[in-house]
């Protein structure tokens, strides 16, 4: 009993030192640089949002621990918008009004990012979106910018490619889900400028289990030399099979969509040949050391895994070049003066991400090219960089 | 000629599961009038064993027993836990539970296996056969086959056994069932193992060649569910015929006219057969079931 008032006495002396400790140095700091962000990190698109947030957290921290950027650090505001567009635009509002962030980092889907881009045209919110559609940078909207690549980059790599093999006309089959339709109706729009004619056209539902029907049309369509793909999930590892079942021989293309180990195991034998575009980050192994993209997407491959323990995603880097360009703009602009932050976005060039490198200009707030996609072909069980 | 022999091999293959999960409707539904939703399950949770018992290393042979055991245990459970607390409300309040059951079942697994597709590898080997002009994959045959076996077995149990025709007896008149000293209640829980060793053949059987997830089981039962429909609920040979002429319609109809209406086309003789004739192809009025 005697020693409890000591106790008490010491404890409190020991915090009152801890506080003064801590508060010393935050009194002289600037004001933290804040960048907001709204994000699907449950729902229907959680698969895209979850990585996103742990990769936006996982880097503001480890940049934090390094001090910062511009001698300031960095604040987080993520809020989940479930994949919800209003309530995003619900977020977008409160992230500009009553947060008042620097800079907005997010928007997992075309949805939700669609919903915020009024806000941040209307407010002069500089606003790096990490969602896939053309629309969101087409026309050019002054403060928004997006990280990955488009569905159509995917549909002119792959004709690219075929137009290099002499190939003219083609079959597609493609799934009834978002991702694929959006593909099909890209690639349909961008076929001609490769020389390239799709004789046949085939669709199958989200859950079919055989596509022998439609694969079957498409081989007895006359001059068919080649078939593309466009789908997401178990569908295209059945027509793969089917298509080797079938014994058609002719390449067969399948998109950036299943470009995972997962799509090789569930197709098996049948995968041998198939050819897809794919993003540097789920080859990093097997980059050639002078690639310059091997040292960002190995680096962010290694850091993804080994603290959550789960394989890495194109999704999550989106965030990760999300986040560096707005690190890497705020460098340049050396202010978080929101003009300044976003002429210095627009003026990004050789900025090495994991989607590839970007060069940004007034009429193109993407900045990438074909080169980000590499050609891979499933040889013995493994993908491969076609030469 | 080779395209239509193509499209009726597709047909068939998906056909013989359809048959499969609509023969394990019309089970219990003979035994208790309930139409038991979470049939489709029973088709994920055997494909699914069997997936991850081959990830672990077990020989596919003894993954394949040991996978049809753990549906016919889900089926058991499902009908001593859920159904047979329950056994004195209506009907729909069974068939709803059977719903409950179905998405408690679904959630299970998806936190036992994820959300992800998996696979079972084929049984003998994936070259295709080719057959005047189109191909068939050995698979298929072992679908057709063990598909087949099923039926010749599942006759002879109904028409030789002593406890088959104590099923077909509750199924007709429970009471009188009763009467002569059969034990009802033992019958509607072999009526659910039967069902349930049905589905997780199917799944176990068809996995190779659809792959499977969690959620196959939705849309599996559905078309099972269509299919008994279309035979007749209740009848045997319904159930098959239904199956089989489901899978050729939605075969023929994606190759002929339209991939995108492919599971409008089946479901729309679905509807035609409901309007002009109610009773389905095979169904009688009450007399003779299963």
């Amino acid at each position: 009993m005697r020693s409890l008032p000591i106790r008490a006495f010491m404890s409190a002396a020991l915090s009152l030192a801890a506080g003064a400790l801590l508060a010393a140095p935050a009194a002289a700091e600037a004001p933290p640089i804040k960048i907001g962000s709204f994000l699907s990190v449950t729902g229907p698109a959680a698969f895209l949002g979850d990585p996103e947030e742990k990769t936006l957290k996982l880097y503001v921290e480890k940049l934090n621990a390094a001090g910062g950027v511009i001698g300031r650090k960095i604040e987080l505001v993520v809020y989940d918008d479930a994949g919800d567009s209003d309530k995003a635009r619900t977020f977008a509002k409160r992230l500009i009004d009553q947060d008042k962030v620097d800079i907005i980092v997010g928007g997992t889907t075309t949805g939700t990012t669609m919903a915020a881009v009024p806000l941040a045209e209307q407010a002069g919110m500089p606003f790096i979106s990490l969602a896939g559609a053309v629309v969101i940078i087409e026309p050019v909207k002054k403060w928004v910018f997006k990280t990955p690549h488009t569905d159509r980059m995917a549909c002119e790599k792959i004709f690219e490619d075929m137009k290099a093999r002499g190939i003219a006309k083609i079959g597609m089959i493609a799934g009834a889900g978002g991702f694929d339709r959006s593909m099909r109706q890209e690639c349909l729009k961008v076929a001609g400028n490769y020389g390239i004619s799709i004789v046949a056209d085939e669709s199958y539902g989200a859950k079919d289990s055989d596509m022998t029907a439609q694969l079957t049309k498409i081989k007895n369509t006359a001059g068919v030399q080649a078939v593309v793909n466009p789908g997401f999930g178990q569908g295209p590892a059945i027509v793969t099979k089917n298509f080797r079942q079938l014994g058609m021989t002719m390449p067969l293309y399948q998109s950036h969509g299943v470009a995972s180990k997962e799509f090789i195991k569930l197709a098996g034998e049948a995968a041998e040949g198939v050819r897809l575009p794919a993003a540097a980050l789920l080859v990093a192994e097997i980059l050639p050391a002078n690639d310059p993209q091997k040292a960002v997407v190995v680096g962010y491959k290694r850091d993804y895994e080994t603290k959550f323990g789960t394989d890495v995603s194109t999704f999550g880097g989106s965030a990760y070049d999300g986040l560096f360009l707005a690190v890497d703009a705020l460098k340049r602009a050396k202010t978080t003066d929101k003009a300044k932050l976003r002429d210095a976005l627009e003026t990004t060039k050789g900025f090495v991400g994991t989607a590839g490198i970007v060069n940004m200009s007034p009429t193109d707030h993407m900045g990438l090219d074909l080169s980000a996609f590499r050609m891979l072909e499933v040889k013995k069980g493994e993908w491969t960089l076609v030469k | 000629m080779a395209e239509l022999l193509q499209f009726v091999f597709s047909g068939l293959t998906v056909g013989a599961t359809y048959a499969l999960v609509a023969l394990g409707f019309a089970i219990i539904y003979n035994a208790s009038g309930v139409i038991n939703f979470a049939q489709g399950e029973f088709v994920m949770a055997g494909g699914m064993s069997a997936s991850f018992l081959v990830a672990a290393g077990v020989p596919l042979p003894l993954a394949v027993a040991v996978a049809v055991a753990a549906g016919v245990a889900i089926g058991l459970l499902l009908e001593k836990f859920a159904i047979e607390p329950a056994r004195r409300a209506p009907v729909v309040t069974l068939i709803i539970i059977t719903i409950g059951a179905s998405i408690a079942i679904r959630g299970v697994a998806q936190l036992l296996f994820g959300k992800q597709f998996h696979t079972v590898p084929p049984f003998t080997g994936e070259q295709p056969i080719a057959v005047a002009g189109a191909t068939i994959l050995p698979q298929s045959l072992w679908v057709m086959g063990a598909s087949v076996a099923v039926v010749i077995g599942l006759s002879a149990f109904f028409g030789r056994t002593k406890l088959g025709k104590a099923m077909l007896a509750a199924a007709n008149n429970r009471n009188a069932a009763q009467l002569v000293g059969i034990n009802v209640r033992f019958i509607l829980l072999l009526s659910f193992g039967l069902s349930a060793l049905l589905g997780a053949v199917a799944g176990v059987l068809i996995s190779p060649i659809t792959l499977t997830s969690f959620d196959v089981g939705i849309m599996v039962g559905l078309k099972g569910f269509a299919a008994a429909m279309l035979g007749g609920l209740g009848s045997g040979v319904g159930a098959i015929a239904g199956g089989l002429l489901l899978g050729l319609a939605e075969a023929l109809g994606a190759g002929y006219l339209s991939s995108a209406y492919k599971d409008v086309i089946a479901f729309v003789i679905i509807l035609a057969v409901l309007v002009f004739m109610p009773g389905g192809l095979f169904g009688k009025a009450s007399a003779e079931r299963v």
